[in-house]
């Protein structure tokens, strides 16, 4: 530090030392950052796991409910159950439909300072509505939501399957993906992109309501604006624009706690306008826009020529023709263009009964296995059954004696056509070529390369823009870049888990994707810290799934565990709950955030791992270890059965009622419930002993209800009290 | 307590199936193939600290002649050798420490982000604006804008047993 030592010597003097510790700090920097991408990788990998298959459960649940309707002959308590369970099936005509539907007799009170909407709807109406959502947070009066679905479904039912729109001029047309109620998204797409006018088409691709908790304000608003742009603003139907989807997934939830005393009327309604979406949109002849995707069997001109509306849920196969209401047309004239469909005339089906509700049958089906138990004497046809021989939803048994010739060629026609809807909304790309069943979803397909290639060259197509599966970038291109992904809910996961895109189409056809990420908490959150709370969600799930699996993965220990040490490998543990959970995931990795106690040669001692891992709620003890494990496991499928039950939407069901679900379930899921196990749960939350249970209670009182678990709740971006909510709908006596 | 000491053998598939599971991950197709771009952040995720030199010797040894895929075949015996030899050991804490204290001249405790900013951008395997935009979001302390370098060290360092 002398006075002779210049700077630059001094610094001359340091430079080796400087630049060996920046090359150290890069070295470190750049691990970090690497291995947070693995961490957020596989959160991401845990989340889409999870959620998938939950929806395969929630088909598979169905599927065996739609069994005992079709085939089981239950005791009369059992029976008012499922009918219950069934009630889609209440046939309203016409003039009752309007009497059920109106709006008129219900008052709107003073005190309400939300919009008030007059018909033929004006765009400053519409804006106002988006405006009094985003600002001021107000819902809309139920009269008015009322007259806004009857008014869209005067409109939805002229439009055909395949909507044809075209570019012109400079007009660029922006297409959205999932929402799925994130308000938050929408309003910042509008923010970003201008609200919809006929400057500024837009194509919503399916998926608005449900897991978020502003679907129905989203649904108003798309409804709005395409009652007042109809030619510029397009909706295609997706897999959860469904009413069975949707009393698992949150919406009906939603709907019934914001609007309780009309909220039934709307969600009928709803299930009318969703059967009545359109199916897909073609802009300029080139680009395809659906939902889910296609398989090998996709055909525009089927698609074209369904009677969608008969298709209420995806998830069932279409109704028998005397079954069908009067307010839903069946098409006779399908008969005739079916014969130029040759092979299903050739067809003769004949159906045999399987044993009586043998259980373990149902245990792993999806819905594409479940025909394949039903033998079936056909003339051979080539073309369809080219990839399994047990493939094929046309054997979806019927009880022969009550079938006409006419009637089993139209249920074919139906079952063909039903499979057309199934792949459309639900089908997923893969990397390889060919064609499968999506038996991780449990509903369409898993497309290829391949079918890409020959679906666009046999409709003279250029581009599909699908959307139906979550990505990181909010949206990503695969095939060749002849099939756009497009997901427009961002934070989908968690706080900070992916970005949301829309993508705009001017007339060359160029898609150009516009990615944001709503949500003010992510700004002030490092990426380091985002990946960690989004992963630390992850983690908690996942630990609790494990939980509930734990007499399963106990046996695949042991089986590891020969010599019964209590003891298992780390290698050995990952494959055995691998071999339990089905989820795909690399658990090798997991495997220190899962476990946190290890010996120091690495051995695990899975019990005490089952210890640290128990959830453990109040007044469980005397509960049955494995019911409880039965619980946390479908946990989901019992909240949407009780849902299915309470038809007045009270919150509340009959201990009656609370028994023959148990009982249902202890079939499905091949468990022997007692009569005795069943009291003691309804003992647990029937406190006062008069009969009923409610719903919620019960779920909270075995924790099994997670307040921060955003796969279950979302946020909302409405702030006021149930209590505030229920004073503006009026009054009860309409 | 194990069987006497842990056999070569034994050692060698341990190291193999840690190398499998962390490839596996990245594997997206049925031919137990992943694309190059993956390779480094799985080299990182096994525990390793390799510079970008070592990164590109390592993928030209490993790379299938241009095709932008790695197959397993060829990883895993290369990858077991950087393992076992430990060819890239982490860096211990006190050792990064100095690094952050060398270009602290003035020993303020933390660094001003223009100061970061000229050593990773000029010296060494320079970082690109973006990796430097990332590095400053990542780790400066967001109201005072400085990177308190200590506090940081013994957050960020992550136990490599994998």
């Amino acid at each position: 530090m002398g006075c002779g030592v210049t700077k630059s010597n001094q610094f001359h003097k340091n430079s080796g030392k400087a630049i060996k510790s920046a090359i150290l700090i890069q070295r470190w920097y750049r691990q970090y950052v690497a291995r947070t991408e693995m961490r957020r990788k596989y959160t991401w990998h845990i989340f889409q796991s999870i959620e998938y298959s939950g929806e395969q459960a929630q088909i598979k649940l169905y599927n065996f409910l739609g069994y005992l309707m079709d085939n089981f002959t239950p005791t009369s308590n059992e029976r008012n159950l499922i009918s219950h369970i069934f009630r889609d099936n209440e046939v309203c005509k016409d003039a009752e439909w309007e009497r059920f539907f109106c709006y008129k007799k219900i008052e709107v009170p003073e005190i309400y300072s939300g919009p008030h909407l007059t018909f033929p709807l004006t765009v400053e109406q519409a804006v106002g509505l988006v405006e009094a959502f985003r600002n001021k947070k107000q819902q809309l009066h139920s009269r008015y939501v009322l007259q806004l679905l009857l008014e869209t479904l005067k409109q939805i039912r002229m439009l055909p399957n395949i909507n044809r729109i075209a570019t012109c001029q400079s007009k660029e047309i922006t297409i959205c993906g999932d929402l799925h109620g994130q308000l938050e998204d929408l309003l910042l797409i509008f923010y970003k992109n201008d609200m919809p006018s006929m400057e500024k088409p837009y194509v919503f691709n399916g998926d608005f309501v449900d897991r978020g908790n502003d679907s129905i304000e989203i649904l108003l608003i798309l409804f709005s604006f395409m009652l007042v742009y109809p030619s510029d603003v397009h909706l295609n139907r997706g897999n959860h624009e469904d009413h069975i989807v949707n009393l698992r997934y949150g919406f009906t939830k939603e709907v019934l706690t914001k609007y309780k005393m009309h909220g039934k009327r709307i969600l009928k309604l709803l299930q009318e306008i969703f059967s009545w979406l359109p199916l897909a949109t073609v802009i300029d002849q080139k680009v395809l826009v659906l939902h889910g995707g296609i398989s090998d069997t996709t055909d525009l001109s089927v698609l074209a020529r369904v009677d969608r509306h008969s298709y209420v849920s995806a998830l069932r196969p279409p109704k028998k023709r005397n079954q069908v209401s009067a307010a839903s047309s069946v098409d006779v004239e399908t008969e005739e263009d079916v014969s130029s469909h040759n092979k299903l005339s050739q067809r003769r089906t004949s159906l045999t009964y399987p044993k009586p509700l043998v259980r373990e049958i149902f245990q792993n089906r999806s819905l594409q296995d479940f025909s394949g138990l039903i033998k079936v004497n056909t003339v051979d046809d080539v073309e369809l059954h080219s990839r399994r021989p047990s493939f094929s939803i046309q054997e979806i048994n019927r009880p022969e004696n009550e079938t006409t010739q006419a009637e089993s060629v139209t249920s074919e026609n139906s079952n063909e056509e039903w499979k057309q809807i199934l792949d459309l909304l639900w089908s997923d790309p893969m990397n390889q070529d060919g064609c499968v069943p999506n038996e991780v979803r449990g509903g369409g397909c898993y497309w290829g390369p391949d079918v890409t290639e020959d679906f666009l060259n046999k409709h003279n197509l250029q581009l599909i823009i699908r959307s139906h599966e979550c990505k990181q970038d909010g949206y990503e291109f695969c095939h060749n870049r002849k099939v756009l992904t497009l997901f427009s809910a961002s934070n989908y996961y968690d706080v900070g888990s992916n970005r949301g895109a829309y993508v705009k189409l001017g007339p060359d056809l160029v898609p150009y994707l516009i990615q944001y990420q709503a949500s003010s908490m992510i700004r002030e959150l490092t990426v380091r810290q985002s990946v960690g709370r989004t992963e630390r969600s992850a983690l908690k799930v996942l630990r609790e799934q494990l939980f509930a699996h734990k007499s399963d993965l106990v046996c695949a220990f042991k089986m590891f565990d020969s010599k019964n040490t209590g003891y298992v490998s780390v290698h050995d543990w990952a494959t055995a709950v691998e071999s339990v959970m089905h989820l795909g995931l690399p658990w090798r990795m997991l495997y220190s955030q899962l476990v946190t106690s290890k010996t120091s040669d690495s051995m695990i001692n899975y019990h005490e791992w089952f210890n640290d891992l128990a959830i453990k709620g109040t007044n469980t003890d005397h509960i049955d270890q494995s019911l409880l494990e039965t619980l946390y496991r479908h946990r989901s499928t019992l909240e949407t059965i009780f849902r299915m039950v309470d038809t007045d939407n009270s919150g509340f069901i009959t201990i009656e009622d609370f028994r023959q679900t148990w009982k249902l379930l202890s079939v499905y899921l091949k468990m022997e419930i007692t009569d005795d196990a069943i009291s003691d749960l309804a003992v647990t939350i029937d406190r006062n002993q008069d009969g009923s249970i409610d719903i919620d209670e019960f779920m909270e009182a075995f924790r099994l209800t997670d307040k921060k678990s955003r796969l279950e709740r979302g946020r909302s971006m409405f702030m006021g009290t149930a209590t505030d909510l229920t004073k503006l709908e009026g009054d009860l006596n309409i | 307590m194990a069987d006497s000491t842990q056999s070569a053998e034994a050692i060698v598939s341990d190291v193999h199936k840690k190398i499998k599971a962390a490839f596996e991950a990245f594997v997206y197709e049925s031919n137990n193939s992943v694309d190059v771009r993956e390779i480094g952040t799985i080299i990182y995720s096994l525990g390793c600290f390799p510079t970008q030199a070592n990164l590109h010797n390592l993928i030209a040894e490993v790379e299938e002649d241009h095709t932008g895929y790695v197959h397993l075949d060829k990883f895993l015996p290369a990858m077991t050798r950087v393992l076992l030899e430990h060819k890239f050991p982490s860096i211990p804490e006190d050792l990064l420490l100095q690094a952050f204290e060398v270009l602290d001249k003035e020993n303020k405790g933390y660094l001003e982000p223009e100061e970061l900013t000229k050593y990773m951008t000029q010296e060494g395997e320079v970082f690109t604006q973006e990796e430097m935009d990332e590095m400053l979001t990542a780790l400066a302390d967001h109201e005072k804008n400085l990177v308190y370098y200590k506090d940081l060290i013994s957050q960020l360092t992550i136990d490599p047993d994998i």
